[in-house]
């Protein structure tokens, strides 16, 4: 085993890594609640602009990365309105919320390509840092690293201890159950889509304020897809979802890796490695799986007053 | 809580409907005119050059003619599958893969007639594109993995592979570096209609929606299809080959998308170039849904979207608007659309008094 090139490896795979972590939480946290949201992309580019736009006009990152959430959940509070109010196709309406997100993004942002924007370092905390494997890899990465990370947990306790994510849970479950049992399922439909869409805009965050710290067209390349695609491979579980986070991280830090070191594979054949994984993933989640562990209710709109 | 109720309504009436359409649009050149007035730019001034940009002049609307080419058979693919409930989200990789393919064929035959090179080449496409097509529909069936996901990152890993052969192999020498390929020769180049500035692919256009809306209507092929995106269940039950049909329907999705890649390497821009890809694909989708799915207002749809594209051009000559107008309005109709829909499926009466 080569440190050197291994244990930068491991570290950019989690940087790498993070952005898909987030919108990946966030959507298994919107599923969950029986909603289906194909917009993450478009949540998470409209999230880096926000995150990016804020922290340069305040200098205050900490902020950005709050607000860029805020972003996420405004876009994703469309797609709550067209399904759960007027329950439109929630396939359709996802898709349309991409196409919407990815121009928004693109428009508003064409004056700022090529800026730059302060943003998060990795932090220093010496003793901890010189832990052999463990310290360079783990220890010393940026706060949003440690934030998403927190968040996986945080996920898992919410929907299976608490009270609160046992109803969203049902509402993604058996919704006419829940309702006759007198929750308002569109209520925890609501705050899965909304919850989800920070989170989607987090992972947008993370990709202007610490990945880079610029602004450019097209940042989330397919990110927010693959993290759709993780939601199926984690079999809907927040700690599943880090690992596979990182697996596609990892990947992706080591296509930019075999181009800078100069392989004969030419560039665009690397660069469809990630997407060809998510393929094989895909294939690979549906042989493992025992039953089927998608909520039952998964994309089928209620009528709230039947 | 509202002393209104909302009920599923038996039948439509056609003028909520016909209200419906304009009532999006207009919602949407509302918001969008807000978006320019934030970045400063006269709003009016901009919706106006918009509409005339589109169909100001009869130069206009031949260029929203040639656009909506691409459009309309990536769109009338992408809604024979949606039609049997299967989500390709595909034609913009199909739409590349059938670029390719025409284009390697052209290459590879320069000096053919064009009697026989084009059908060569509208082959090629068709299989390519019926290819990418083929792929996510045997991983549905075999594997069960989500076509959703699929189709989308065959987009992805088509426009690369397309990346891959104009920066490699089959690169002009003569491009001064250019990512492109040489220039067609005339026998692979689909021809104009007289002197106008339109191209026969407009002709296999009609031709197409013809024999598809053809098939849907006479053939018992084309009322299985139907049958079966109505209610799939009870097609199953009926002993329909669903599994053949699924084939069938991604094949002709991706081998339509395939001649639209076809046409514009041939007619539009006589060569392979990586910005052949302008998102007519996932346009393509936005049509498919607004047209809900009819072969006759697919191709009305696919003017107006061609023609919103072409407006925005002119916005951006004009004003300096970001070409990506395009994109927000088409999510706002698809959004205000589906949102809109519940009027005409659901009525409202008035809450009764609890027993």
């Amino acid at each position: 085993m080569n440190g050197e090139f291994f244990i930068p490896l491991l570290a950019a795979a989690i940087q790498s890594g993070t952005p898909i972590l987030f919108a990946t939480l966030g959507e298994i946290l919107t599923e969950k609640s029986g909603v289906i949201n194909l917009g993450v992309e478009g949540m998470m580019v409209v999230g880096a602009l926000a995150a990016f736009w804020i922290a340069q006009s305040t200098g205050a990152p900490l902020l950005a990365f709050l607000i860029a959430g805020v972003a996420g959940s405004l876009l994703a509070g469309i797609h709550g309105a067209v399904c759960l109010w007027f329950r439109g196709n929630q396939v359709v309406s996802g898709l349309a919320l991409t196409i919407l997100g990815t121009g928004l993004a693109d428009f508003l942002g064409t004056p700022l390509i090529g800026q730059s924007a302060p943003g998060f370092g990795p932090v220093h905390l010496p003793t901890l840092a010189a832990i052999p494997i463990l310290g360079p890899v783990i220890l010393t990465q940026d706060l949003l690293v440690y934030i998403s990370l927190l968040c996986a947990p945080l996920l898992w306790v919410f929907l299976y201890k608490t009270r609160w994510g046992l109803a969203l849970r049902s509402a993604g479950e058996f919704p006419e159950a829940a309702a006759a049992a007198g929750l308002n399922v569109v209520a925890y439909r609501w705050l899965g889509v909304l919850a989800g869409g920070a989170l989607a805009g987090w992972g947008g965050a993370y990709l202007s304020l610490a990945y880079t710290h610029l602004w450019t067209n097209g940042m989330s390349a397919g990110r927010g897809w693959i993290a759709v695609a993780l939601v199926i491979f984690a079999f809907w579980r927040p700690g599943r979802a880090i690992a596979g986070a990182y697996l596609f991280g990892g990947v992706m830090a080591l296509q930019l890796r075999l181009q800078a070191a100069g392989t004969h594979w030419p560039s665009s054949i690397l660069l469809m490695l990630p997407y060809a994984l998510t393929v094989v993933v895909l294939v690979l989640a549906a042989r493992l799986e025992r039953g089927s562990e998608a909520p039952a209710a998964l994309g089928i709109n209620i009528d709230p007053h039947e | 809580m509202l002393p209104l109720r909302t009920f599923k309504r038996q039948e439509t009436h056609w003028w909520v409907s016909c209200l419906i359409f304009p009532t999006a649009i207009g919602l949407s050149l509302a918001i969008c005119a807000l978006l320019l007035k934030l970045q400063g730019k006269p709003a009016i001034q901009g919706i106006g050059l918009l509409f005339q940009g589109a169909f100001g002049s009869h130069w206009a609307i031949q260029d929203c003619l040639l656009k909506a080419i691409p459009i309309f058979l990536c769109s009338l693919g992408v809604a024979v599958a949606f039609r049997l409930q299967v989500w390709n989200i595909g034609a913009e990789g199909q739409f590349a893969l059938g670029a390719i393919g025409a284009t390697a064929a052209a290459l590879q035959w320069p000096g053919l007639p064009g009697y026989a090179l084009l059908p060569l080449m509208a082959a090629a496409a068709l299989a390519a594109g019926g290819l990418w097509g083929f792929i996510p529909a045997v991983l549905k069936l075999r594997m069960r993995a989500n076509e959703i996901i699929v189709t989308l990152m065959l987009n992805y890993i088509a426009i690369l592979l397309l990346d891959y052969l104009v920066y490699g192999r089959w690169k002009d020498p003569q491009s001064f570096g250019f990512p492109m390929t040489a220039i067609f020769s005339d026998n692979a180049i689909v021809g104009r209609i007289g002197d106008t500035g339109l191209h026969w692919g407009l002709a296999l256009c009609v031709a197409t929606g013809g024999v598809l809306w053809l098939f849907f209507r006479f053939t018992r092929l084309g009322y299985e299809l139907k049958a079966s995106g109505e209610n799939l269940g009870a097609a199953r039950y009926a002993g329909l080959p669903y599994e053949r049909l699924l084939i069938l329907v991604m094949l002709l999705s991706g081998g339509l998308a395939g001649w639209a890649g076809f046409l514009e390497a041939s007619a539009t821009i006589n060569r392979l170039q990586p910005s052949i890809m302008v998102g007519y694909g996932y346009t393509a989708i936005v049509v498919a849904w607004l047209a809900r799915l009819n072969p006759l207002s697919i191709g009305l749809a696919s003017f107006l979207l061609a023609a919103l594209r072409v407006g925005v051009e002119n916005l951006q000559l004009d004003l300096q608007v970001p070409a990506a107008f395009g994109g927000i309005m088409e999510g706002l109709i698809l959004l205000t659309i589906l949102a809109g829909s519940f009027f005409a499926d659901y009525g409202w009466q008035w809450r009764r008094r609890s027993a």
